[in-house]
């Protein structure tokens, strides 16, 4: 749900990145943040537990430039991803208007990732929104590690309609903006349609 | 799209700042902000100078999620105000239109019951400006039909690449 600010000119979208637990949701943010320059961003606030797992979300406020006499201000939110969150997630998830999803590429979380990937599509539908129909990119992220699952692989077991699919090692950098960048692009042509 | 978007025109914006900034006032408050469900902020007014405004409202519209599926677990359809007592300053927020949240910030200067009471004026006020809001999206809607215009229906691929020129 873009907000869009016609006294003053300005669209805010929000973005959430989900994933299943620890596949670096937050790290993506972390990088965003530090290689953002200082007048474009706000402050990243992570709600998080004594051991920087996230509790309920982790927000930071990207401003991106104008596009047609409009500021563009866009929103980015990671979801908790251990299981037991779910209530959290479902919340954060209200008025979305992109999804990135973050698998995590080793091997042994593949079953993780096609959970969470349910999980995603059920709590978009519990807030009556289709996976099939929203902005939404897929990041393999992770691929430096050497246990990990071929791309190709990857993106059978978890595409889901054709969405762009972005490799990363996010606590490098490597695919971070492409990814987000991806995304954006998908809300903003959604802006394009008619309402 | 599951729900319609949010328009804001400039005609109901300056009359919510002044409602807003009327409340500062009788209520004897440090800031007064008004923040979407979502957590996008929608107009503020006070001594804003040195406050991370967006935080605020992103951090505000969790609060209230978080409190909602409280409410739900136990049976309630919502909590309609939170307070949070601090040793200097206060927050109130209040659920306005259903749809809105209307933050009161403030100090020693004021108290819990003036600023219930004046939050009580200013939401009725506020609510028939959300309702004139969502008239007016709904008319024109329905005026264009299909042929809607979109003020960004022409945004280009270039546009868009533009912005991460960076």
């Amino acid at each position: 749900m873009t907000f869009i600010n016609y006294a003053s000119r300005e669209i805010n979208c929000k973005i959430v990145y989900y994933g299943p637990g620890l596949c670096g949701k937050t790290t993506n943010l972390q990088y965003i943040y530090e290689k953002t320059n200082p007048n474009a961003k706000g402050k990243l606030i992570s709600l998080a537990t004594e051991t920087d797992r996230t509790l309920f979300f982790d927000f930071l406020p990207l401003e991106l430039g104008t596009v047609r006499g409009f500021k563009t201000r866009f929103h980015l939110y990671t979801v908790p991803g251990q299981v037991f969150y779910d209530a959290s997630r479902k919340l954060i998830l209200k008025g979305v208007d992109g999804v990135i999803f973050v698998a995590d590429s080793q091997n042994e979380r593949m079953d993780a990732n096609v959970e969470a990937i349910e999980n995603l599509q059920g709590n978009l539908k519990a807030q009556g929104y289709d996976l099939m129909t929203i902005p939404y990119v897929l990041q393999l992220n992770k691929r430096d590690l050497p246990n990990v699952a071929p791309a190709e692989q990857m993106t059978q077991l978890l595409r889901k309609k054709g969405e762009p699919v972005f490799e990363a090692v996010a606590s490098k950098g490597v695919g971070v903006f492409e990814t987000l960048k991806g995304v954006a692009k998908l809300v903003l042509q959604e802006l394009t349609k008619t309402g | 799209m599951a729900a319609p978007d949010i328009v804001m025109y400039e005609e109901e914006f300056n009359k919510i700042k002044q409602i807003i900034s009327k409340l500062r006032i009788d209520a004897n408050a440090k800031v007064v902000f008004l923040v979407d469900k979502n957590g996008q902020q929608i107009a503020a007014q006070g001594e804003i100078e040195n406050l991370d405004t967006t935080s605020l409202a992103s951090l505000t519209a969790g609060n209230v999620a978080a409190t909602d599926g409280l409410a739900r677990l136990i049976g309630e359809k919502e909590f309609s105000i939170l307070f949070h007592e601090g040793e200097r300053d206060n927050i109130h927020i209040s659920i306005v239109a259903a749809r809105v949240i209307l933050v009161v910030i403030f100090d020693e200067r004021s108290s819990l019951g003036l600023v219930r009471l004046r939050v009580k004026k200013a939401s009725n006020e506020l609510n028939s400006v959300f309702t004139d809001i969502m008239d007016k999206v709904e008319k024109e809607r329905a005026a264009a039909g299909a042929a809607f215009e979109s003020p960004f229906a022409e945004i280009t691929d270039d546009d868009i690449d533009s912005l991460f020129s960076e």
